[in-house]
């Protein structure tokens, strides 16, 4: 390991960047993976272009990998990387706004040339201008080290530049005193059948990993130590991979069969094919033709007695509004996944947003209501998949699931939830005990009509999308039967409210400010708000995971602070709708929409000026 | 087959709602051979599905005293195979229209029947939108005049069974809501058959199409326009039974036997089991006679049979055994 005395460090953020064919994502997730095994908690970010291949070299096809690793508590993958891995020019143009002075830099020199500065838009050579003055930067000619190293092992040399990210990796394992052999492992299994393909991927990490202990160029080089978190057996999981999971634990649960009808959406196709990969639980996953087969068919499949799942995002959502208010109408359980991204239209599809709330809410035709919950963080994916399973079919409604593309692709580590420690699932089931059952039938609490399907004898019954009666589900175009049910739908789902938890507040209980967040800005704000904990400021968190219906006792909550400020990622969608439901509160807003998570720095400005506005 | 399913009569099949087309529509005369269709099929009546979209011909479920889901415009094809997916064993129909299935829910008709699901799909072309009053459809005749085409049609109409057969449709039938019994008899054929079967029935519209089809279902025309096909059976058609079809090079040729030397044994013999669908797609174009009967009825493994197939084979090689074994499968790590 050399000499170099090891500095530890409480956290560090490390982003590696590249173009989009140099296997960023990948050595990202394997440091993630190496660091998670050492014990330290982490969150990440991947940051990967629309197009498949955007022109090498160019700004546009930068794809990057932010990792947050720490002893404390880590709920966000950080604001500026405290080391940059840009393997060519554009990545150095991309990210040097972020990375503060003083911080590292890691370039591959051998991208550096003129040809590649001039393409990434650097007007002389950021190397030798001065430009990177204040940084501390290593410059490593990592492809020609790469070469050197794998020369004899019979590769061609595309084969050979491709595995310089393997060199990179190396570098930074010796920088943050990691093992190897996690990603040796995961090497072994990858390209077991290539024993070429395999010797030189393994080679180029070695020759990365000694390379830096030679030079001993590293300053900082430092060990994070492992995270002071709650005893118990730990996996790292993706926001899309937990919400699949979920679903599969609901289905055991429920003793229901799983149908996900899906039409693949970036960013929400990652769930379709986790789901894909798990037919040994008799998951049905159909790849439908277009988003409103996928709906549709999930709705047969709903009618038909399955726990049926359409997932999606944004654009997707809009196409499925109307089949959307089909189950509405035939009072139908289903989940409705939205991963959301940048919008309107096709929007940023790789990037981050909050904007879909009110699609969410009243995108449909008619009075159409449905129970809308948002996931906080990736691992949340999972309890609230499993929640928005169990409203779904203990109540026989439409449940719409919010996450987001930072929370889907984001990372964390997660306390493995067992399934026997999950609750119960129900289905609203009619039973041979009920006399004369009736289609719209209800139970007296949560209004919950009693769900029948073909195969079961006696209960033959037609349902559809004209208005029903309100007792025997037939036609109806009676004036006073149309308003009762129109109330009857809403009433439904407010009843929800009974059967979730109530709002919980991080931080102060009562004070000057309350910080109102949903979804996946939880990490950020919770981060911005323990900064203001720690400076004696008497600020609390209140963040949403049920939205509608809102949580019982969210008034109560809201009137114990003097200011209320509710931050998301949008222009303003959750506080609209706050001042609809909540009116007697004054509300004030901080907005983003650049596609990106919060920073907490921002989070922390707005806070602080708030606190200070009279 | 229980005992219980062969005692069904037509009248088992019939809902207390009030049917509400209009006086002398063809779709009662529909309703009663599907009705009459029910028992014949051998299928427990819990395990019946009618599912439709929007249009006149989509309030069907409504009539039938089985499970019923009137759905959306255009959507029944994705309903119906969700339904059909959580539940193979139950026995799907679907009731469309030329409008429905063809002009909002082409892309979910066409996709129904590439992927081959086991739904027996009733195509009720009356050639016009009727809920809507009137309005052109995607079959009717070039040129015709409509409410939204008051100057005539320039859109080219579709024939569904090429369309049916362009998708590799593997079974297709035609029928009139004229001829009950043919009626009856093709949707008993259309259950049997594994995979998606699409009948197309010609349905007169009273109100805003009358009569479209009356030059093949009239008493005086209908034996001479209309070519009853059964597999087997030589091709003969006509009122004195001595027209037939002959393949002349790459067309159809209608002969007379007995005419030119040709003989009963000259006539093509149909062959709705072949796999190659190209005489079929002769068959189906055919305007003058109209062919009517299994046309195609190609059988292979359905997509929910492979579906099943392929769920049992993984669950056969999966060390997973329960959502747990998969949450802690991978990399994991303890702390204390």
């Amino acid at each position: 390991m050399g000499t170099t005395a090891i500095n530890e460090v409480d956290k560090v953020v490390i982003k590696f960047a590249g173009d989009s064919g140099d296997g960023m994502q990948l050595t990202g997730t394997q440091f993630t993976g190496t660091s998670a095994l050492l014990g330290n908690d982490i969150a990440t970010f991947p940051d990967y272009p629309a197009e498949i291949r955007a022109p090498q070299g160019t700004v546009a096809g930068v794809s990057g990998f932010q990792v947050h690793i720490g002893q404390a508590h880590i709920h966000t993958p950080g604001d500026n990387p405290d080391v940059l891995v840009a393997m060519n020019a554009a990545a150095l143009k991309a990210n040097l706004r972020d990375v503060a002075k003083g911080k590292t830099i890691i370039v591959d020199t051998d991208n550096f040339k003129r040809k590649d500065w001039e393409k990434a838009g650097f007007a002389e050579d950021p190397l030798s201008s001065g430009e990177l003055r204040e940084y501390h930067v290593i410059e490593a000619p990592m492809t020609a080290l790469t070469k050197t190293a794998l020369e004899g092992l019979g590769l061609d040399n595309k084969s050979i530049v491709r595995s310089k990210n393997m060199f990179a990796l190396g570098m930074v394992y010796w920088m943050f005193s990691r093992p190897l052999e996690y990603t040796e492992r995961f090497l072994k299994g990858k390209f077991g059948k290539k024993p070429e393909v395999l010797a030189g991927n393994i080679k180029a990490l070695k020759a990365g990993f000694n390379y830096a202990d030679t030079i001993e160029a590293f300053s900082s080089a430092s060990a994070v130590l492992p995270a002071d978190m709650a005893p118990g057996l730990y996996k790292n999981v993706m926001g899309n991979e937990a919400t699949a999971w979920g679903f599969l634990a609901a289905a055991e649960k429920s003793g229901k069969e799983l149908f996900l009808g899906s039409y693949p959406i970036t960013p929400a196709t990652d769930i379709l094919q986790e789901l894909a990969k798990h037919r040994h639980f008799g998951a049905k996953v159909f790849q439908a033709e277009d988003e409103i087969a996928g709906i549709t068919s999930a709705i047969g499949a709903a009618f038909a007695g399955d726990l049926a799942i359409t997932t999606t995002s944004g654009p997707g959502l809009a196409l499925k509004g109307e089949a959307l208010g089909l189950a509405v109408m035939t009072e139908l359980p289903l989940v409705v996944v939205d991963v959301q991204r940048g919008g309107p239209s096709t929007g940023l599809p790789t990037k981050t947003e909050q904007s879909d709330l009110m699609q969410a809410l009243y995108g449909r035709n008619g009075e159409s209501p449905v129970v809308v919950v948002a996931a906080k963080s990736p691992a949340d994916c999972f309890s609230m998949a499993f929640r928005a399973a169990k409203i779904a079919l203990e109540h026989m409604t439409p449940v719409l699931l919010l996450t987001d593309g930072y929370v889907a692709n984001g990372s964390q580590p997660w306390k493995i939830q067992h399934t026997e420690d999950l609750d119960d699932i129900t289905p609203h089931e009619a039973d041979k005990s009920m006399q004369n059952w009736q289609p719209y039938e209800r139970d007296t609490a949560s209004l919950a009509r009693y769900w029948a399907y073909p195969g079961q004898e006696g209960y033959e019954h037609r349902i559809g999308g004209l208005e029903k009666d309100e007792l025997t589900g037939n036609v109806s175009y009676t004036p006073e039967n149309h308003e009762k049910m129109t109330h009857v739908r809403e009433e439904k789902v407010q009843r929800v409210a009974n059967y979730i938890p109530e709002l919980e507040v991080d931080g102060a209980q009562e004070g000057d400010l309350l910080v109102v967040g949903w979804g996946g800005t939880y990490g950020s704000l919770l981060t911005a708000i323990n900064q203001c904990a720690a400076q004696n400021k008497k600020v609390g968190l209140a963040h949403f995971s049920y939205i509608k219906p809102l949580p019982k006792n969210t008034a109560e909550v809201f009137g114990k602070y003097k200011k209320i400020l509710v931050a998301e990622l949008n222009q303003g969608q959750l506080v609209k709708y706050l001042r609809g439901e909540l009116p007697q509160f004054t509300y004030q807003q901080f907005n983003k929409t650049q596609g990106l998570p919060f920073r907490v720095v921002e989070l922390a400005h707005a806070i602080n000026k708030t606190l200070e506005e009279k | 087959m229980s005992v219980e399913t062969l005692e069904y009569t037509a009248k088992d099949f019939s809902s207390d709602q009030e049917v509400k087309w209009c006086p002398g529509c063809g779709d009662y005369a529909i309703l009663k051979a599907v009705q009459k269709a029910m028992p014949l099929i051998g299928r427990k009546k819990e395990d019946i599905v009618f599912v439709s979209g929007i249009g006149c011909s989509s309030r069907f479920p409504y009539y039938m005293d089985t499970y019923g889901f009137h759905s959306i415009h255009g959507r029944a094809p994705a309903i119906a195979t969700g339904v059909k997916l959580a539940n193979p064993n139950l026995s799907v129909w679907q009731i469309t229209g030329d409008g429905d299935a063809l002009a909002i829910g082409g892309n979910h008709f066409i996709h129904l029947i590439r992927r081959n699901v086991s739904i027996n799909v009733l195509l009720f072309n009356n050639r016009i939108y009727g809920l809507t009053k009137g309005q052109f459809s995607p079959t009717t005749n070039l040129g015709q005049s409509t409410k939204s085409s008051p100057q005539g049609t320039i859109d080219n109409p579709f024939n569904p069974g090429e369309l049916v057969l362009g998708a590799n449709g593997h079974f297709f039938a035609r029928a009139t809501d004229t001829n009950a019994k043919a009626l009856t008899a093709i949707l008993v054929e259309a259950e049997k058959h594994q995979g998606a079967s699409i009948v197309e029935i010609l349905q007169n519209c009273v109100i805003f199409n009358k009569d479209i089809f009356s030059n093949y279902t009239a008493k005086d025309v209908k034996l001479d326009n209309q070519l009853h096909v059964e597999h087997g059976q030589p091709m003969i058609f006509g009122s004195n039974s001595d027209k037939g079809l002959k393949l002349n090079g790459f067309k159809l040729e209608i002969v007379t036997i007995g005419e030119d030397g040709i003989t009963e044994d000259d006539i093509l013999v149909h062959d709705a089991h072949e796999e190659d669908s190209t005489l079929h797609n002769m068959l189906v174009k055919l305007q003058m006679p109209v062919v009517t009967g299994i046309i195609r009825s190609f059988q292979e493994d359905s997509f929910e049979i492979r579906m099943k197939k392929q769920v049992e084979e993984v669950e056969k090689n999966s060390p997973f055994k329960s959502v747990n074994d998969l949450l802690e499968s991978g990399e994991t790590w303890e702390i204390k």
